[in-house]
């Protein structure tokens, strides 16, 4: 008998078309494992039902003969950021605990379109603020890797995706979707050994997506290979009127156009990457990736981005400042938690609601947006943070003049353990510094399994491509996946 | 202008007003979603997932807000912003779902624009002033409060969140109420003509904040305060008297003002502090990454100004070139209805005077009698163009016409159908009037021989004594003729 929890979105879609099963039985066996795994707290809600439902209909479509979507018999993981009509969307905050939308996604219902289902929404980062998904409401996730060290430290999945990264790595689900604003696809991606891609700013539309930073919000998908992902993002990603910032572009054939023959293609090999004190393993695995492309046929070559060391400090302050204003609308008034005090005020039912609703790095965020935009410290702030980002996305241009595609490491440290940096949220948030200067440019970016560290722990290489090249960037993901040999998987101890 | 100023115990005053006007934009549907801009529905029927900022909804601009903002910019002659870009002003209130307004702080679509205000539209040499406009920028208008609904508790309703608005800011250019007064007069009458306000200000489609200081005659600007949200001529213009007064007593008994925010109460007549700038919020204005800013391209500037239909200055100079009065023309073309009405009319081939004269004096005194508006008027510009018609060629005469046209009021009926049911056409029978002429002058040897004797001025005695006996009915050019010959 087939073992579901091990086919990919391809191997699915491809069996469920051929007829060498059904639909239905590949979502209640991910429906088994999903209910099995509890220890990992990668759902926050589980909706099995959906997932027989959407399998039903694909196998009555195969059965009618009719024509099956690109997704057709996956079951997928739905990062509770999506809006979802008739289950309950928290971002997992307080704040929103039992709001029900009345609404879908535009993502999600493209999803749902291409013949997936639904195994449940996955836990996060709070309001998709995190690297480690420690802020969540509703618990951490449980990355379902231990270090070989024969000790059993709870490690982080990464963030703000943590239970895509977790319940892909567990195979809990072939794909999930995620939600990169600076590297929340991407650095849980490499946390675990899977692959992950944030495509240009506008691919995916944001309607239906609760907003943490507008103009870095971008979602993508997050599988165990370069293929998987090439398949989700086509369906995922298409032209919404509904979002003013969405790309009014057809959708590429990336599937099919996927090639890892990178002859004639230069690779840039970014200085400023290459910190102080950079991670031994981390090194050697970016030299391995440099390797592995060289003989993929490209040429490397060694680029300069400049203005690399700010793009963190303002990364943390355009984000935080739209995310004081895109929160704003959690007030109790319409949706959600309201904490109304005896006797209360208006001002004091706001006051009392945010305080109960919002976590402490959601408060913490709030706070530092609504600091660097008010009046006497907007132009120092945000007014500077703007114009970095302006010189952060010239260095890529410039790059371009050099290469084609841009290879570097996606975290700077394997997964660390839970706990360990809560207590320091600049050390937390140091862990974006390679992720933030692709979302501050809004240009396509992909962590591809590059190694295990010494720990035992997966490794990801970054590939960073020009607007609109996600071919660029999955053919190069797809030559490192061919090369690096990575089958590493966790060990089943959930 | 006449010179307005206050005396105060150390002399004369002088105010100095700026208004900034919000007038919502006339469409179908709201600045950011397609929920409806009806007036006078059900509480919270008009509210879509966007306009109740629920989680993940994202606005979409409306292109006919924006549109209709730059046809009322090219209408006051106002630099296009042909780059332009909505900001967030954030703050709490309940009647603000999203936690903040997107409007335009830093780059408005409409720049630097002004109007010619004439203090009295009705005295042609009543003199003109320009009144620059520093700015218009579109923006959201927020919902309602309501207190009166509950004991304790305050309900809300969303049927105006996200509509669009105009928010039109002058230059303190003003320095009497009477010219403020003008101001949003002649404002409201051009918005009117390029269709982008209905200029309601009962239905609050259009309100004004008003900025008021005083200074000496020719001094330093003093500190203003603003009066926000007055919804009538009338009380922005008792608003800026009592302010202005205010802020002169104030001063002289050895105060000062503060820039604060106020709000008039028309019942009391006064104005009253709201908050000072101490309470003011911070509204930590940035650009809404939501949207793209606004690129106005050549095809979409040029559709707008080819729209503009003719502007009141314009359309009263032509009128004034087609041999109106100046009296007429400013009349005519003070409002957009009338100016409207009276295009119809001339549409229907009535003379530009003969039009004019009636519309003026008939149809005004009518309406007026009737208490209605024009818009409310019985009789429509093709049914008073056949009234018109009918005087014109000759079929009825000008005193019959009047009959006819109250009959019309009345009955609804139409010109003809009325002067021929009541045999009201007039006679150009020769010989009927000849006899009738006859028996007059036979009557009045005298008078005959006295306007032969050269007492010119007796024919129209006889004029009105031959028109009497034909009971009005007699072509008044066939008895001038007649007359002429038989008296002569």
């Amino acid at each position: 008998m087939t073992d579901f929890s091990r086919l990919g979105v391809a191997s699915i879609r491809d069996g469920v078309a051929k007829g060498e099963f059904k639909a239905v039985e590949v979502a209640e066996a991910l429906n088994t494992r999903v209910a099995a795994a509890k220890a990992l707290n990668a759902f926050i809600v589980e909706t099995p039902e959906k997932a027989i439902e959407a399998a039903q209909a694909v196998d009555a479509d195969r059965a009618a003969s009719k024509p099956l979507g690109k997704m057709a018999g996956v079951p997928i993981g739905m990062k509770d950021l999506f809006c979802t009509e008739g289950v309950q969307t928290t971002a997992a905050s307080h704040i929103l605990e039992g709001f029900v939308p009345t609404y879908e996604s535009t993502v999600s219902a493209n999803l749902w379109k291409a013949g997936a289902g639904m195994l449940g929404k996955l836990n996060m980062d709070q309001f998709a603020m995190g690297s480690s998904n420690e802020t969540s409401y509703f618990g951490n996730v449980i990355s379902p890797w231990r270090r070989n060290d024969g000790g059993n430290v709870a490690l982080a999945p990464g963030g703000s995706s943590g239970g895509s990264s977790s319940a892909i790595a567990a195979r809990l689900c072939p794909a999930a979707t995620g939600t990169d604003t600076g590297g929340s696809i991407r650095q849980p991606a490499a946390f675990v050994g899977i692959s992950g891609i944030k495509p240009t700013y506008g691919r995916c539309s944001r309607w239906g997506v609760v907003a943490f930073a507008s103009s870095l919000d971008q979602a993508g998908p997050m599988a165990r290979d370069v293929r998987d992902c090439a398949i989700m993002l086509e369906a995922m990603a298409g032209f919404d009127p509904k979002d003013s910032t969405s790309l009014d572009l057809p959708v590429p054939a990336w599937e099919a156009g996927l090639n890892s023959d990178l002859r004639g293609k230069k690779i840039g090999i970014p200085k400023e990457y290459r910190l102080d004190g950079i991670d031994e393993d981390i090194a050697q695995m970016w030299d391995n990736g440099i390797a592995w492309l060289k003989d993929a046929g490209a040429e490397i070559v060694d680029i300069s981005l400049p203005h690399t060391k700010y793009a963190l400090p303002a990364y943390y302050i355009i984000a935080p400042a739209e995310a004081s204003s895109n929160l704003a609308r959690y007030d109790g008034v319409r949706f959600g938690l309201r904490d109304l005090p005896e006797g209360a005020g208006l001002q004091d039912m706001y006051a009392a609601t945010r305080a109960a609703g919002f976590g402490e790095e959601v408060r913490r965020r709030i706070m530092i947006g609504t600091y660097v935009l008010s009046a006497g410290f907007y132009d120092a702030y945000y007014t500077q943070a703007q114009k970095v980002r302006a010189l952060i996305a010239r260095d890529f241009e410039n790059a371009w003049s050099q290469c084609d595609l841009i290879l570097a490491p996606t975290a700077p440290s394997a997964a660390f353990g839970l706990g360990e940096k809560t207590s320091d949220p600049l050390s937390m948030y140091l862990n974006d510094v390679f992720a933030v200067p692709a979302s501050l440019a809004g240009l396509p970016a992909m962590s591809v399994p590059g190694g295990l560290s010494k720990e035992g722990l997966p490794l990801g290489l970054q590939i960073i491509g020009k607007a609109l090249d996600e071919q660029g960037v999955l053919d190069a993901g797809l030559a490192i996946e061919q090369r690096s040999g990575f089958t590493a998987e966790a060990g089943e101890w959930w | 202008m006449s010179e307005y100023r206050i005396q105060g115990n150390t002399g004369e005053w002088e105010v100095v007003i700026g208004l900034e006007v919000h007038a919502q934009v006339t469409s179908e549907s709201k600045l950011f979603s397609g929920s409806s801009t009806g007036f006078g529905a059900e509480p919270n029927s008009h509210v879509s997932l966007v306009d109740a900022a629920m989680p993940g909804m994202l606005p979409v601009p409306n292109r006919e807000c924006l549109r209709q903002a730059v046809r009322t910019g090219m209408a006051i002659n106002a630099h296009i912003n042909r780059w332009s870009r909505f900001d967030r002003k954030n703050y709490f209130y309940a009647d603000l779902p999203q936690g903040y307004q997107i409007s335009q702080l830093y780059h408005p679509i409409v720049g630097e624009g002004e109007i010619e205000v004439t203090l009295n539209e009705k005295d042609p040499d009543s003199a003109v002033k320009k009144i620059g406009i520093e700015r218009i920028h579109v923006e959201q208008d927020a919902g309602k409060l309501m207190h009166d609904q509950h004991p304790t508790m305050s309900f809300v309703d969303l049927n105006r969140s996200g509509v669009a608005l105009m928010e039109i800011v002058s230059r303190p250019d003003m320095r009497s109420p009477q010219e403020a007064g003008a101001y949003v007069k002649k404002l409201r009458s051009i918005l009117r003509y390029v269709g982008s306000c209905d200029g309601n200000m009962e239905q609050g489609s259009m309100r004004a904040d008003v900025n008021v200081s005083v200074r000496k005659p020719g001094g330093e600007l003093g500190t203003r305060t603003e009066t926000k949200n007055v919804n009538s001529i009338r009380f922005m213009m008792q608003a800026i008297e009592y302010e202005a007064q205010r802020q002169v007593d104030l001063i002289e008994s050895g105060g000062t003002v503060v820039q604060e925010t106020r709000l008039f109460d028309p019942n009391k007549m006064e104005t009253r502090s709201m908050r000072s700038k101490e309470d003011a919020h911070d509204y930590r204005y940035f650009p809404d990454p939501d949207l793209l800013p606004v690129e106005l391209d050549d095809a979409f500037l040029e559709e707008c100004r080819a729209s503009l239909p003719e502007l009141p200055d314009a359309k009263r100079a032509r009128y004034e070139a087609m041999g109106l009065t100046a009296y007429n023309a400013a009349v005519l073309t003070a409002e957009a209805e009338t100016a409207f009405w009276f295009e119809d009319l001339l549409a229907e081939g009535v003379d530009a005077k003969q039009g004019s004269n009636w519309l003026m004096s008939e149809l005004f005194g009518a309406l007026n009698k009737l208490g209605k508006t024009l818009d409310e008027s019985p009789v429509n510009p093709k049914q008073a163009a056949e009234l018109l018609g009918l005087v014109a060629d000759g079929t009825i005469s000008g005193s019959i016409a009047k009959q006819v046209f109250e009959i019309m009021l009345e009955t609804g009926q139409g010109a003809a159908a009325i002067v021929e049911e009541k045999g009201l056409k007039q006679t150009s029978d020769t010989g009927a009037i000849e006899a009738e002429i006859a028996k007059i002058m036979a009557a009045n040897e005298d008078k005959v021989a006295e306007y032969r004797g050269g007492k010119d001025k007796l024919f129209g005695f006889f004029v009105g004594q031959t028109m009497k006996a034909m009971q009005g009915k007699a072509n008044p050019q066939v008895i001038n003729d007649l007359l002429k010959k038989m008296l002569g």
